[in-house]
């Protein structure tokens, strides 16, 4: 008789940088990732609008170097709404460089069918038969949408190489259009790039004044911050392979610390809380989606 | 089973929530009708709206005998540990004769195409497939007959789409409410209420809506959280999340979208040159009377345009949001 099979460790992805940061801000960051965070793979790239890519592309080579010799995995990004044909020839390019790649969309998965690839949180794999079939396309581990209930994880985790979303805004909308450009009465072709003011996302609020969404240009997200502090002994339970930190920016090395120490059974989930807690967010922590509640419920809010 | 009707050149969808509405579109000139299961597995997913299995045998019986074709719509996400429910509907769509599914499921496309292969499949606007290697994905592996294309591309993007998706046919949304969102990507509604398109088959449900008067004026609510606010003399419309009114960079704003709807008739010369096949219209929650009127009105466009003739655009703005329409992304500017 064979020994009970411990569970798994539990793998810490650091999604990519959501927002349009300076690129000295960008590049600083993922120095202290790459000395510092207790994460086992990085995605980086641009994921919300083509137009920010040419900015990143003096600094990439650096940090992609820094972040390997700090031992990471480290994963290509890619956009997340492509919709032009030169949207397309730059994530061709991607794919063929045979550098590793998080898929963002279907279009990349096409490309990637075949050999294996990551995929992020933006594919609808919402069951246990769309992430086999993922699975089978060359999909080594999949971010689920962050709408995902955890009563609803046990049975896709059992497919394999499956990702939580567990620390971020979360993202909830993509679109044609340009929310930062609009909102400062610009046009989207004449933006101004005025997305780098809002390093968190823009504030949205309600006409009474309630903080509700966040804006970053042509994508929109919670105004809360996911922090799946409470799930993650259940997550590691159900066979999940490994949670998603998205960065904002707070002191996201003290936050994969804790998502670390919470994952090895160091902490628990209330011991983490309190740990975050004492960081600056630009929302308040939440855990609604997880619940399978409203997304913007708080850690504490009851049902 | 009756006989599937031929193929139009350009071929009018349209929305039949109840029975009753399948056959008031088909009365008033739709080539297809669309309708779902009443259950979570299409994304009308409302109180009183859609079909039992009897109705929908029922209704593509009389679709089938006045020429028109019913494709079923099955285009929400499968919820995990529970897929039985979508590929049921499925296998009684298909039994039942329906001309087409409307699917957007990767893992119900699959079992579709595996299970029924001589079944006709459409990808529905839900499955968000904007560019031609998307569109590949599904054609190739799925033999997917139709694709039908996000309301937030342009006009270039859709000639582009259609040439791209060849044999597959491209279907657009000509009327009715508008997405501003890529479709069936969109968590807005979940993110405020917990009910979501993909899983429920809802966008901003009723059940969490309220008004409420606040000095004088009506405040709409979506899950406690204001959404718009109406003055005495402003007609009150649906709180639709991103339609709503919101504080952004110091100034309140419709954000997202102006709550206007889609009316792309002025439109449907250039649609047709570009080789577009279906023209869809929203709204399978509408009334007989609004079908009646917006099936007639692009009939006419449709027929008057194949004989040569002229259409009436403009003749739907009273069936239009506000009274207010837009060519919403179709024209780069909404950008």
């Amino acid at each position: 008789m064979s020994a009970p099979l411990r569970p798994a460790r539990l793998e810490l992805t650091l999604g990519p940088v959501l927002y349009n940061w300076p690129n000295d801000r960008w590049r600083d960051f993922y120095a202290r990732i790459a000395d510092e965070a207790p994460v086992d793979r990085v995605c980086i790239g641009e994921v919300v609008c083509s137009k920010r890519m040419p900015f990143r592309d003096g600094v990439l080579s650096a940090v992609l170097d820094r972040l390997q010799r700090g031992g990471k995995q480290v994963a290509y990004a890619t956009l997340a709404l492509p919709t032009t044909a030169r949207e397309m020839r730059i994530i061709r390019d991607i794919v063929e460089s045979g550098f590793p790649v998080e898929a963002n969309d279907i279009a990349t998965v096409h490309l990637l069918a075949g050999r294996p690839h990551l995929i992020g949180p933006f594919l609808n794999i919402y069951n246990e038969a769309a992430l086999a079939l993922h699975v089978g396309l060359g999909a080594t581990r999949t971010c689920l949408p962050p709408e995902m209930p955890l009563h609803a994880i046990p049975s896709l985790a059992a497919e394999g190489g499956v990702e939580v979303f567990a620390f971020g805004r979360a993202p909830l909308a993509l679109s044609a259009r340009c929310y930062h450009a609009r909102a400062h009465g610009l046009a989207k072709d004449a933006c101004q790039f005025v997305c780098d003011r809002d390093l968190d996302g823009m504030a949205v609020s309600t006409i009474d004044g309630t903080p509700f969404l966040a804006v970053n240009g042509v994508q929109t997200l919670a105004h809360v911050v996911t922090a799946a502090t409470r799930q993650v002994g259940d997550l590691r339970r159900a066979g999940v392979a490994s949670l998603r930190l998205s960065p904002q920016t707070c002191d996201m090395v003290r936050v994969a610390r804790t998502f670390r120490d919470l994952a090895d059974g160091r902490i628990d989930g209330d011991e983490a809380t309190a740990v975050l807690a004492s960081l600056a967010f630009p929302g308040p922590l939440s855990d609604g989606y997880l619940r399978g509640l409203p997304g913007v419920r708080r850690l504490a809010e009851a049902d | 089973m009756s006989p599937s009707p031929a193929p139009h050149r350009l071929e009018l969808v349209c929305p039949a929530g109840t029975p009753a509405g399948l056959r008031v579109a088909v009365d008033s000139g739709a080539h297809a009708v669309y309708c779902g299961y009443r259950d979570e597995t299409n994304a009308r997913n409302f109180p009183g709206l859609n079909f039992d299995r009897a109705e929908m045998r029922a209704g593509i019986a009389y679709a089938h005998a006045r020429g028109a074709k019913v494709l079923v719509a099955l285009n929400t996400f499968m919820r995990a540990g529970a897929t039985d429910l979508w590929k049921r509907g499925v296998d009684d769509a298909v039994a039942a004769g329906a001309d087409a599914l409307i699917l957007a499921d990767v893992a119900l496309i699959a079992y579709a195409r595996a299970t029924h292969p001589r079944q006709r499949l459409h990808l529905s606007v839900q499955a968000a497939a904007a560019t031609p290697e998307a569109i590949a994905f599904y054609r190739d592996r799925f033999a997917i007959a139709r694709v039908v294309l996000p309301r937030v591309l342009t006009i270039e993007e859709i000639a582009w789409l259609t040439a791209a998706a060849a044999p597959c046919e491209t279907e657009v949304f000509v009327f009715g409410g508008m997405c501003v969102m890529a479709e069936g990507r969109c968590l807005l509604s979940s993110y405020a209420t917990g009910k979501s398109p993909n899983l429920d088959g809802v966008c901003s449900p009723a059940s969490h809506v309220a008004y409420r008067e606040e000095n004088g004026a009506l405040v709409a609510s979506l899950g406690g959280f204001t959404i718009e606010r109406f003055a005495q003399t402003e007609p009150a419309g649906y709180p639709t999340l991103c339609k709503g009114r919101f504080h952004a960079n110091g100034r309140m704003l419709h954000l997202f979208e102006d709550p206007t709807s889609l009316d792309a008739s002025e439109l449907l010369p250039k649609l047709a040159q570009i080789g577009v096949t279906g023209l869809k219209i929203e709204g399978r929650q509408r009334g007989r009377a609004y079908i009646a009127a917006v099936v007639r009105t692009f009939r006419r466009a449709i027929d008057a345009l194949a004989s040569g003739g002229k259409s009436d655009a403009g003749a739907l703005r009273a069936f239009t949001e506000g009274q207010r329409d837009t060519t919403g992304a179709y024209r780069k500017a909404w950008r």
